[in-house]
Order: C-alpha cells, then structure tokens, then sequence
C-alpha cells in the first residue's frame, strides 16, 4: 500500500466572469510521501488555479481533496485556516514576507499560531530552520532589508517550520538568478528526501521540473501526461 | 503573547505618527468632552444651589380664586344662571389652622424643618423715598433652620430680632438703595393703609439680586400687628425636607391632607431647570458629536491600514489565521488606540478644566462666585472613556471584518 499524502478525484472548476468557463477538467491524481513533484504546462492552463484548490484557500470546487488523510472538501473556512496552519506549508513566487517583522520573526509567526511549543522552543526551532537556508545571520534583520533571493529563502524557513506534511510552492524559483534558484531546488530537495515531506511545485522552469520526482503536465484544465 | 497582539503591535509601531494622529482625535473629543460636560454641570449645579438654599423644598399657600360659583347657582341649581364679570371676593390668603398644620407636617419623618410665613407687599419709605418690596412675617429661628439666615447677616443678629419689638431684618442691595443703616427706623405702608415705623436691626445678603433688593425679615407677630390681624394669621407655610428629590412625591399627599395648594421647588424654579436640561442636552449633543468624529478618523485610518496591509492579510490567511484571527489584529490596533487616545484625553481635559476652574469669574450681584464653576464628577471621565473606546471599537470593527473577509487567492495570484 502506497502512503498518499494528497489525493484529488475528479476535481472541476468553472468561473463564472465574464462567462461560464470551465478551468479544471477532471483532475484526478495523487502525491505519495516524500514525493517531489512538479505541475507543468502552459499560462492559463489552470496549473495555479490547481494549486490554490490544493491549499485548500480556494473552495469553490466539485469533486473532492484529500491532504493527509483528512478529507478537507466539506471542511469550513476556520477549519481549513487551522489545518492549513498545522498541514501546508506555502512558498510564494513573490517571497511574500511580511515586511515590519524580522527574518526570524516571520518564520515563528506560524509556529506562535499553533502554539504546539513554548516560545523560547519556537525561536530555537526557526533558528534550525533558517540555519538550513543559511540564513541564520539574517535572522534579526528586518524583511524588508533583505534581498529576492533571502527573502525566498526565509519564506522557505516559514513554510518548514510547523514540519507540514506538504510544501506547496507556485513558481518557488521564478523570480529568482539561476544562482538562488539552484540554492532554492537544492533545499527542497533534501526536504523531500530527508525530512520525507511531499512537495507540490507549479513551475515553468523546465530544469527545474525535469529535477523532480513526477512531472505532472497540464493543457487547458486537463491533466495530459504524468 | 498572543500572535495576533503581537502582530498588532508591530503594526502601530510600525506607523507611529498614523497612530498618534488618530489617538490625538479620540483625545481632543474627550477632552472637550470633559471640560464642557464639568463647566455646563458646574454652572448648573451653582445656579440650583443658589435656587434651592433660598427657596423651600415644599410651599403651602391659599390661592385666591376670582372663579368661584355665583350664589344665584346655589339657589336656582336647575336653572341656567349667567353671572357676567364677577368681581373676586374678599377673600383672606389666610391659611385657616396654619399652626396646627405645622405641628403636623412637623411629625412626617421625610420633614428636617417648618416655617411659617405671612409674606406681604409693603412700602419702604425713608425720608422722600419710598421702595416697593415684601415682608415676611416669621419667627426667625425656624427660618434660620430652613435657610441659614444667621450666615447671611452682614451686620446685626438674629436675637435682636427677637427681642425688638418693632424690629426688621433688611436685605443688602434694599439697604444700600435706601441708605439704611443699623439702628436706623424707616416706615412701613402696608396695602391696608397702615403706616408703622420699624427699626433695623439686621442686614442680609443671600447672593441673589431677586432677594436682596426686595426682602426684609420681621417677626411674624409683628407683621401681624402691621396687617391689624389676629395671632392665627399666617399666608404660607415653607417646608424643608431631608431630601430633596422626594418633593415631588409628598405634594399630593399634603394637597389631600390640608386642602390648600402645594407647589415644589422643581415647580417653583420650571425655567430654571428647563435652562439646565437645555445646556445639560447642548453639552452632550455636541460631545458626541466631537466623539463620533474621532471615530470616523479612526475608521479612515484603519480602512487605511487594511488597505495597506492587504498583502500581509493574504499571507497570514495562507499559513493558517482564520477570519476572527484577522479581525482581531485590527481591533486590537483600533482598541489600543481607543484607549491611548481616550486615557491622554481625561488628562487634557481634566487640565483644561482646572485651569479653567481657577479663571477668575465674577456674574456680579446674582450669584456669588469667584471662579468658573467646574464640576470634576469622576462619573464623567468614566463614561468619557468608555463612549470614546466603545466609539474606537465601532469604527475599527467595519475595517476589521471587511479585512477578515479578504480572499487571500485573489491577492496571492497578483
């Protein structure tokens, strides 16, 4: 028996503006532990919009998702708030710190949130992880003083720091020099392969995909090769 | 710490003079609050203490009444009788068993004092003057009970009045109009044609102009003697109670028990309190009216920050804080700011009004103050407080909630 962290069956989307438009098209696929996995395809093929389903932020769907065992299709807004707090950890394309707290700060916040550790806990814990991005001598510096690629690396950190069960990233590397970009793929890699935490990744970088577990690639809301 | 205190926090700091501008809103309403609400209150309280301490709690008098059945009515009850101008009777203000109407009321346990009174309009006539003014008849010791006349003496005592047998007590501003001295004799010209001549023996002031010019104090047999009535005659009887409030409440019962009219001081002085509710309606329409615009400074300032913070707003919904979560980080900076402001606004507005309550002021014969009189109530500056955070709250709450309700997808996809 294979160990699913995430399983989607027969997921559909439509928007309704301007017109009805069908976005999603039975999507139905499924993540194992540990497993790293690209999205791929082209613009407006659906691969984000997939992606924000999957991070249970967007719940105006048909068909249903299962992350961690747990089905979260009928769960309320609270709930998923929690359960994304506890289950998913998010990387954003554009790094996405919040701007008046520090490095270390900004990786705690979700930790303080859950409120599983002590605090003093909490900030050893965001030590360890920024110590993985190599980021531990920025730790007290403001985000906002921070570079592209730093701050993608302490968002990384923030992602980490609750251990989710699954990273979800949406152009982790795409606003970032070929230099961060191998330093961003190279940790999540030993996430996966390390730590066992899935990662689900929505990419055009075609390196970047061909590095990873499974490519699972996209053409107007269907799943075409994976 | 909570995270979403913490959070909050971040955020004021982060924008110091934003903060201080809208607690600087809250503060300036409830100062003003203060002061105006102290000052209208301390005005107030001045002008019916004024009122009150010279004025009976309860008065008794007999109306003379021009409307009264024609006796043709009385012999012909059938028929239709037209009396046309009736002219009013000779009818006595005399209060009939006045002294054993006192001896009553001086039984009710709500009563601390009694005096009976035969007030009459006389002339005051002094070499070639002659000043219009009243006389009131009284035995001077109960008088005093009700009013503290003893205070009020600027030159004699009471117990020469006692023992004079023709003696007066004058008021202040009469006794300068006259030129009157103590020791001096003046005539009296009662309505009945009687002329008398009266010794002073006592000068009063009370502070209220509408007293002092008119009043003289003489013993009640005395006026008696000037009107040509018995020893029973008395017009009025003035009542002090142990409290006030409860006036209105015995003016039925002693109207039923005795037959005469009863009349209230808050009856009595209708124009007075009128005046005072209006400024006591003024002060705290245009309070909240300061408080409400504060408010809306604040709703502006925190619409403003979650404008600004919506990035900050996506992300904390992305890594696990739910709508209430978000609510409260913006409450918490709209309270925080509520309370700051609130809190420096007593203290301004507790300054303003003591400087203002050391501002010399003088409103001349009428009242007897020095200062701008400033009622420092604490009630006040806690209901000052708690409208102006409750009105913080209100104005941060639509902001808050429409910030929880931010779909964090829409901002995260750009």
């Amino acid at each position: 028996m294979k160990n699913l962290v995430l399983r989607a069956n027969n997921v559909n989307k439509y928007f309704y503006e301007p017109e009805k438009f069908q976005v999603l098209k039975n999507i139905t696929f499924d993540v194992e532990k540990g497993e790293f996995v690209a999205i791929i395809g082209k613009s407006g093929c659906g691969k984000s919009t997939l992606l924000y389903l999957l991070s249970t932020m967007d719940t105006d769907y048909e068909g249903s998702i299962e992350i961690a065992g747990e089905a979260v299709t009928q769960k309320t807004k609270n709930e998923l708030a929690n359960f994304r707090n506890q289950h998913i950890g998010f990387i954003f394309q554009f790094h996405y710190l919040l701007p008046e707290f520090s490095a270390l700060q900004n990786v705690m916040i979700p930790a303080l949130k859950l409120g599983k550790y002590s605090r003093k806990e909490i900030e050893e814990r965001a030590y360890q992880k920024l110590r993985l991005l190599d980021m531990q001598d920025h730790a007290l510096k403001m985000s906002s003083k921070l570079s592209g690629g730093q701050q993608q690396r302490v968002a990384i950190a923030r992602a980490l720091i609750n251990d989710p069960t699954i990273i979800m990233g949406d152009e982790p590397t795409g606003n970032l020099d070929k230099q961060n970009t191998q330093r961003v793929f190279d940790v999540l890699r030993d996430i996966s392969g390390q730590f066992k935490q899935s990662i689900v990744a929505v990419t055009h970088d075609s390196d970047f995909a061909n590095s990873c577990d499974r490519i699972i690639e996209m053409s107007d809301g269907e799943i075409i090769k994976m | 710490m909570k995270t979403t205190i913490e959070i909050a926090k971040t955020h004021l700091f982060a924008k110091k003079k934003q903060t201080l501008v809208a607690s600087l809103g809250v503060t300036f309403g409830i100062a003003m609050f203060i002061v105006m609400i102290g000052f209208m209150t301390g005005i107030n309280r001045v002008l019916e203490n004024t009122a009150l301490a010279n004025s009976p709690h309860i008065r008794i008098y007999n109306e003379i009444k021009s409307q009264r059945k024609a006796i043709l009515q009385e012999v012909f009850p059938q028929s239709l009788v037209i009396v046309h101008h009736q002219k009013p009777k000779n009818e006595k203000p005399k209060l009939k068993n006045g002294f054993v109407i006192i001896e009553k009321i001086k039984e009710m346990k709500e009563v601390w004092g009694v005096s009976a009174q035969l007030a009459t309009q006389v002339f005051y006539s002094y070499g070639e003057t002659q000043v219009n003014g009243n006389l009131a008849g009284v035995n001077i010791l109960d008088e005093d009970k009700l009013f503290s006349i003893k205070d009020k003496l600027i030159a004699g005592d009471l117990e020469s009045l006692i023992a004079a047998n023709n003696g007066i007590l004058m008021g202040s501003g009469l006794a300068k109009k006259l030129n009157i001295h103590i020791g001096d004799k003046i005539t009296l010209l009662a309505p009945n044609g009687t002329n008398s001549l009266v010794k002073i023996v006592g000068i009063f002031k009370t502070g209220i102009g509408a007293i002092d010019n008119i009043k003289c104090y003489a013993n009640i047999a005395t006026v008696q003697r000037i009107l040509q009535k018995d020893s029973h005659y008395l017009t009025e009887i003035y009542i002090r109670l142990k409290d006030a409030n409860q006036a209105r409440f015995l003016v039925k019962e002693l109207k039923s028990r005795f037959g005469y009219e009863v009349e209230d001081w808050e009856k009595a002085n209708e124009t007075l309190l009128a005046s005072s509710i209006i400024r006591n309606i003024m002060t705290y329409v245009v309070s909240v009216t300061l408080l409400v615009v504060a408010g809306f400074g604040i709703y502006n300032i925190i619409n403003m920050t979650v404008y600004d913070k919506m990035k900050d707003i996506a992300i904390l919904k992305a890594i696990g804080f739910d709508g209430a979560n978000i609510t409260e980080v913006f409450m918490y900076q709209a309270v925080f700011i509520g309370i700051m402001g609130g809190l420096a606004g007593l203290s301004l507005g507790f300054t303003l009004s003591f400087i203002l309550s050391r501002t010399p002021f003088t409103a001349g014969e009428v009242l007897g103050i020095k200062f701008f009189p400033v009622n420092f109530d604490p009630r006040f500056y806690i209901f000052g407080l708690v409208f102006g955070v409750l009105t913080t709250c209100l104005a941060g709450y639509f902001p808050a909630r429409k910030a929880s309700k931010i779909d964090p997808v829409a901002i995260l996809r750009g």
